[in-house]
């Protein structure tokens, strides 16, 4: 019972509406509301996916292109399932390409005791969802990046008004600008600056990663500022009658006072970033979704369409999945939310 | 010289005088209400008391020295509490105690926030959330963390005007309770004349603003403890209440009089030609 109650409290704060009336329902409460919560919740989108379908694969065939008919919603299926087991095959193929060269070695260094046998890397091409895990990297190495600058200088925009007159005429000049004029710049800063005989990171990553950095840092530049220029001033009242450094006044007040707009700016930097990196991911040739989707373009086989259906399909769910994550953190550190539990 | 001591402090925001000449001292030890209307410029005094504002002309003085910005002497218990909503009561009292005291160890700063919870009747509360506590409750933590700075002067702004007013009985006794155990210097902003006569041992009426100033004291020399119910029947009570109240009721009646802005412009009458 209780951890009935837990569980729908945890898919409350996560967004997993969905599961609510159904455990609602376990609890034996209000049968009838939660039949229709359920309805509404599960049901109506489920309608909405069955008509969407139908009506895809009705006119899908009558579409033609240069490369053959749109693909229907049975065809991405299929092309999505074949992407899978390639990945699985390419596991598999590592796998044996691996225990192959260790018993390779063994007889090796059997025969000629005393010499080393150099050990190779397998080169198999990157699958399908390799893409998407380098993907996922990298955006996050620009989502970091993004916050490490936005959230002191948003503090720093909150805090003090010279400092945000001083700035605000970049953050408007900048904000507006697309990763696509950002892209270029940055590629050709980062071969001029970044060079080491062995980089930890391949070029194109960083490219892509301060492209992302770039153009996602400003909801999160903007709302810290705006969480922290809000303050209640009997809170900073407080600071003034109890002589608070600066340092302990930043700790103790500022930032826990702030923290749900930062994490509000975090959240859509982090949807933002999201959709730059597979537009820098195409052009600076980082491997990942957006290369993908390219390098199915590029190709231009009967099958073309349908990946890169896949691809989109693909690039939404991990963006919402992204979204409600961020969501579920937004609201753990909502002090107004921790305080109802 | 008083203890605490404004000379001719006037205060005004841009063009709207709010306090205009306010003369006011007040002993060590005193217990001193400052009655009035709402809107009259109350909460500006203690601002201007507590060093949150600095007057335009004029000066505060506390012991003697001018009064140049806020500090941990004048504990201020604000209106709208000002708890921070993420903090537990006892991190809010003890955020004021660790910043206060840092000298001294752990173990005394602990005991320190219990005593003043266990003051104010909250010792049970200590790790709940404001959010979590009822109104009187969370004033009553204001007034802990104010107690708890060890100020001289405790400066308490409307703190019972939110609440209704079974609590405000309770928590007036509270008050009452703690000044005696303590005698610390205290300056009340309330707009309820009862209160004032409860607590106070002088009570200071305000004009209503704009260009607010004090009207003549009234000193409550009623034996303390003083309780409510025997107040209701005695005369020198009802006697100070009838003064003070009239004087407010005929300041704000003066005001009214007097102040160009709040009088209607007479309607326009232009004859109009009939044919």
């Amino acid at each position: 019972m209780n951890l009935l109650r837990r569980l729908i409290a945890f898919c409350e704060t996560t967004g997993l509406t969905l599961f609510v009336p159904v455990l609602r329902l376990c609890l034996g409460e209000e049968p009838r509301r939660q039949l229709g919560a359920l309805g509404r919740i599960a049901g109506l989108p489920l309608v909405g996916a069955a008509v969407f379908l139908l009506a895809w694969s009705a006119v899908a065939s009558d579409v033609k292109t240069s490369i053959g008919a749109l693909p229907g919603p049975v065809q991405v299926w299929e092309q999505a399932e074949g992407l899978v087991k390639e990945h699985l095959a390419e596991r598999a193929r590592e796998r044996a390409f691996y225990a192959r060269q260790a018993e390779i070695k063994v007889r090796y260094e059997k025969a000629f005791p005393g010499r080393h046998w150099a050990e190779r890397k397998y080169s198999g091409a990157p699958t399908y969802l390799d893409e998407i895990l380098t993907s996922l990297e990298t955006v996050f190495a620009g989502f970091l990046i993004a916050s490490a600058i936005a959230i002191p200088i948003g503090i720093l925009c909150g805090l003090s008004e010279t400092f945000f007159n001083t700035v605000n005429p970049y953050i408007q000049l900048f904000r507006p600008v697309s990763p696509l004029a950002w892209l270029p710049i940055v590629m050709i800063l980062v071969s001029a600056l970044y060079t080491s005989k062995d980089p930890l990171f391949a070029k194109s990553f960083v490219s892509s990663a301060i492209t992302v950095a770039l153009c996602s840092l400003w909801p999160t530049l903007v709302n810290t500022a705006i969480g922290v220029g809000s303050i209640d001033p009997d809170h900073l009242n407080v600071a003034r009658v109890l002589r608070l450094s600066w340092w302990v006044r930043l700790r103790k007040i500022v930032l826990p006072s702030a923290l749900p707009f930062i994490f509000t700016g975090l959240r859509l930097s982090l949807s933002v970033g999201w959709m730059v990196l597979i537009a820098a991911e195409m052009l600076a040739q980082n491997p990942g979704l957006g290369k993908f989707v390219w390098d199915m373009f590029q190709n231009g086989s009967s099958q073309t369409l349908a990946l890169i259906m896949v691809a989109v399909f693909t690039i939404g769910i991990i963006g919402f999945i992204l979204d409600r994550l961020m969501l579920t953190l937004q609201q753990l550190v909502s002090y107004e939310r921790s305080a109802k539990r | 010289m008083a203890f605490l001591e404004l000379n001719g402090v006037s205060k005004s925001f841009g063009h709207a005088p709010v306090l205009r000449g306010l003369d006011l001292s007040i002993e060590e030890g005193e217990f001193v209400a400052i009655v009035g209307f709402s809107g009259s410029g109350k909460t500006t005094l203690i601002n201007l008391i507590a060093g949150l504002l600095r007057p335009n002309t004029g000066s505060v003085r506390l012991d003697g020295r001018e009064i140049t910005g806020p500090g941990p002497d004048r504990g201020v218990a604000f209106q709208t509490y000002a708890l921070l909503p993420w903090l537990t009561v006892r991190e809010n009292i003890a955020l004021a105690v660790d910043s206060l005291f840092p000298d001294w160890p752990a173990s005394k700063r602990r005991a320190h926030v219990d005593r003043h919870l266990a003051m104010v009747n909250l010792a049970a509360a200590g790790d709940k959330l404001p959010r979590q506590l009822s109104g009187g409750m969370r004033q009553r933590v204001s007034v802990a963390r104010a107690l708890a700075m060890d100020p001289r002067i405790l400066l308490l702004d409307e703190p019972l005007s939110a609440l209704d007013a079974l609590t405000r009985g309770t928590l007036q006794n509270e008050i009452a309770r703690i000044w005696a155990a303590d005698r610390k210097t205290v300056v009340l902003i309330t707009n309820d004349v009862d209160e004032g006569l409860l607590l106070a041992d002088r009570i200071i009426p305000m004009t209503p603003g704009p260009g607010a100033t004090l009207g003549p004291e009234v000193r409550v020399t009623l034996p303390r403890p003083r309780d409510r119910r025997e107040l209701n029947h005695n005369p020198e009570f009802k006697r100070l209440r009838a003064s003070v109240t009239t004087w407010l009721l005929d300041a704000a009646a003066r005001r009214k009089a007097t102040s160009p802005g709040r009088v209607p412009a007479p309607p326009c009458l232009t004859p109009i030609a009939i044919n």
